[in-house]
């Protein structure tokens, strides 16, 4: 049976970590996930889990450590956020160059200067083109889920790559929240025991990680990993098929809400997509046809699925809680691409809202659908990026 | 009141505000209803104001923005009167439950609220001395919300004081904060 709670987001992934037992966790603070792996260490002292801590001194070390392990063989953990996941950055092209199915809970943070602690995305979106797949997540019980069906895609056989599954700091991270949480053989069970590919410690087959490899087959390397990343979409939703038998909850590529029959479309990740659904059916009430898309799977991009979703609606709006400075948030960016391959698309909107953790409010999201209610009755676009909830 | 109830409590750092928006979410998750409690972070001072959430319904909850519309205002330290506006944004009808040894008719006066609005007190500040000793009011808070808004009784309320207070305190403490609470829930006074 299913056990009924109240908790945060940060204690929800910790125990879905708990339930799956690791065998290496590379472990290093940092604000919104500190608690996180505070609590997994706390699971370690306590015997409830074999894990092995390697306490490192800063995140580049903890990625290291991480690459080392899974090379060796074991199934390995880690997470982190905004600076943190920034550190890392160089190992994280060697995890997955080295195509190491290390999980990473990543608990979306601002990125200094000036410094932020609060929740936004820059620093998983800084880590867009690192090689690793990236899941997202609404709420706690959606991390939670996540992180237990992030095992399974990264570990598939097929697969072999390191998952990041991301959620809001604060927002999520520090929220008490209801959620549902597995029983641990359910868990144990559905993620099934570690499989080994090329593992450092088996001597007998001698083998070397991370060559040099010049002009020859560089190239073909690289081409490689994203035909395998081109692999991963199916084993997403096989996953989900999976988890949803488990435990009655749906996951797909991204979710469509009331999208069907929209004229308007707001595409929103993680936590805003929620307070942007009480305003669809606020909207839905007055009759106005307004819908929602929230991605869950951002790398790779599920470009031709979602311009399918997208395809009956007049005016969208993209909504981005992180920038390129000088460019369009990196949301629009993929959306824009995945429309621009149709013959006839709705007309697109990019605003930029709640970076370092400005509030997120029922009222932006009125003020968006109305925008695109007079966008898609012919009006004109006045800017094609704005920012939205700024103080004047 | 709607399907959906919401609080917002008003504090100073070091007086267990956010632990209680906990206590309470918890409490409240029985009957299959959805809960959510979360403070506003800014720089953790003791003394500082702070703000923290609740939100209780039958309903799931997917609102993830602080309560601008309370249905219920909680006032854990009086002095915030002077300094802030808590009755901003609340609701037609919102109660306000306010920790002071005043009269009910005075906060009245001093919210500036309509006849719609309900004003409770108590005096959260003695309660605690007396049961335990410190100036530490969340527990009979809670007590006095358990009784205003009906959420749950005062036993599982009571219940699930004595299981987040036990993790980290010694029995002396958690039966000073469960006294505490009942004597909330039982001296609350409406004006």
């Amino acid at each position: 049976m299913a056990k009924v709670v109240a908790v945060t987001g940060n204690e929800a992934v910790a125990n879905a970590l708990r339930q799956v037992n690791p065998d290496v966790c590379g472990i290093y603070p940092i604000t919104p996930q500190t608690d996180m792996m505070q609590r997994y260490a706390s699971f370690i002292s306590n015997g409830k889990v074999d894990t092995e801590a390697i306490l490192v001194e800063s995140e580049h070390s903890s990625m290291s450590a991480c690459i080392g392990a899974s090379a060796a063989g074991g199934r390995v953990v880690t997470a982190t956020s905004s600076q943190g996941l920034a550190l890392m950055w160089e190992m994280l092209h060697i995890a997955s160059g080295d195509r190491l199915p290390i999980i990473m809970p990543v608990v979306n943070r601002a990125l200094s200067a000036p410094l932020n602690i609060h929740g936004d995305h820059s620093d998983a979106m800084g880590a867009r083109d690192t090689g690793w797949i990236q899941i997202w997540s609404e709420n706690g019980q959606e991390a939670y889920d996540n992180t237990i069906q992030a095992f399974r895609i990264g570990e598939h056989m097929d697969i072999r790559l390191p998952v990041m599954v991301c959620m809001d700091g604060f927002i999520i991270s520090h929220s008490i929240e209801r959620l549902e949480y597995l029983e641990d053989a359910a868990v144990k069970d559905f993620v099934g025991p570690f499989k080994n590919l090329f593992p450092l410690l088996d001597l007998e087959k001698p083998k070397s990680y991370g060559p040099l490899i010049l002009t020859d087959l560089y190239h073909e390397y690289k081409r490689a990993q994203h035909e395998v990343m081109m692999k991963v979409k199916d084993v997403v939703l096989d996953v989900a098929k999976d988890f949803e038998k488990l435990s009655g909850r749906k996951y797909g590529l991204f979710e469509a809400y009331r999208l069907e029959d929209a004229d308007i479309a707001v595409v929103i990740l993680n936590s805003a997509a929620g307070t942007t659904k009480d305003v669809v059916d606020e909207l839905r009430d007055k009759g106005v046809k307004a819908g929602l898309l929230k991605p869950r799977l951002f790398r790779p991009f599920p470009y031709e699925e979602m311009a399918e979703a997208l395809k009956n609606t007049k005016a969208v709006c993209v909504m981005d809680r992180s920038d390129s400075f000088g460019g369009y948030g990196p949301l629009f960016m993929e959306v824009s691409s995945a429309l621009y391959q149709m013959k006839n698309r709705p007309a697109l909107i990019n605003k930029i809202y709640g970076l370092g953790g400005r509030d997120y409010l029922p009222s932006h999201g009125e003020m968006v659908f109305n925008e695109l209610a007079e966008i898609a009755a012919g009006g004109k676009i006045r800017a094609c990026k704005e920012y939205i909830g700024v103080r004047e | 009141m709607s399907a959906t109830l919401e609080i917002r409590w008003h504090g100073r750092g070091g007086q267990g505000t956010v632990t209680a928006a906990k206590v309470l979410a918890d409490a409240c998750l029985s009957g299959g209803r959805h809960v959510q409690a979360f403070p506003e972070y800014g720089p953790e001072r003791a003394g500082a104001p702070l703000r923290a959430y609740n939100r209780v319904s039958s309903k799931e909850l997917r609102m993830h923005c602080p309560v601008l519309n309370p249905d219920v205002v909680a006032v854990v330290d009086a002095t915030l009167l002077d300094s802030i506006n808590v009755a901003e944004g609340a609701r037609e009808g919102a109660a306000f439950v306010v920790n002071t040894s005043r009269d009910p008719k005075e906060i009245r006066q001093k919210l500036k609220v309509g006849p719609s609005n309900k004003v409770y007190t108590v005096d959260a500040t003695r309660i605690a001395l007396d049961c335990f000793g410190r100036a530490m009011p969340n527990s009979p808070m809670l007590g006095a919300l358990c009784k205003v808004t009906g959420l749950v009784s005062i036993e599982d309320l009571l219940e699930d004081v004595r299981k987040s207070f036990g993790k980290k305190f010694a029995q002396k403490v958690i039966d000073g904060n469960i006294e505490a609470a009942r004597r909330g829930y039982e001296e609350v006074k409406e004006g």
